[in-house]
């Protein structure tokens, strides 16, 4: 039986922000190790990066970029749902978050097409 | 599992990346178009000190932010308790600065002046 709680919009909304954190704290250490063959690797890096061209990975980066994306307008929801005056407009921006990180990883993705 | 200089650490550790992250998105767009390249990148951010904060800072940040919400994830939803909870949060940290750090020293003052 699905738990009524988890019907609620806002709880979609905790769940993406914390589904997006882990798929962001697991992919930081790939990403920091790649960076750092810069400096002791660079044809490497520069073999990996060609794949950036590859369309799967196009989109693989489009979901990397909204996810951060929406982690942080997620979060700033979060902090001024915690530290500001109680706003009844919860949906809306949790709504809001979504949008603007679609908008952002979009343009992101049409910049790398 | 969460007390208030964690609770706290978490929201200022935020509160640091929001700008930095906005920062970073608008980067990404600028710098994807064309593909991406070592010398591309190094050419960016070789030799700056800026760059070495910005990312610096972004590195630290994240280092306590992500280990601190995955401390909360590991208690809440696997039920990883005492210290092995502090232990893998504290790995988990560590890891995520040392890479970081590395990864920022590559980019930056590595290869300066070579």
């Amino acid at each position: 039986m699905i738990r009524p709680h988890r019907t609620h919009a806002l709880w979609y909304a905790f769940l993406l922000h914390r589904v997006s954190g882990i798929a962001l704290a697991l992919f930081l250490p790939l990403h920091f190790y790649m960076l750092s063959l810069a400096l002791t690797d660079p044809a490497q890096l520069d073999g990996i990066l060609v794949f950036t061209d590859l369309l799967i990975v196009k989109c693989a980066e489009f979901a990397l970029v909204f996810l951060l994306a929406v982690h942080m307008f997620g979060g700033l929801r979060l902090m001024a749902l915690e530290f500001l005056p109680w706003s009844p407009r919860q949906k809306t921006f949790a709504a809001s978050a979504v949008a603007l990180a679609f908008l952002i990883s979009t343009s992101f993705f049409l910049q790398a097409m | 599992m969460l007390n208030l200089h964690l609770y706290m650490a978490q929201r200022l550790t935020a509160l640091i990346m929001a700008p930095l992250t906005v920062g970073h998105l608008a980067v990404m767009i600028y710098a994807v178009q064309g593909g991406l390249s070592v010398a591309e990148i190094l050419a960016r951010t070789q030799g700056s000190l800026a760059w070495f904060l910005f990312y610096g800072s972004f590195v630290f940040a994240v280092s306590i932010h992500a280990a601190i919400g995955m401390r909360a994830i590991m208690f809440e939803w696997l039920g990883v308790k005492g210290t092995a909870l502090s232990s893998i949060s504290w790995g988990i940290c560590l890891l995520l600065l040392v890479l970081g750090g590395r990864a920022v020293w590559a980019v930056t003052f590595a290869g300066a002046g070579a």
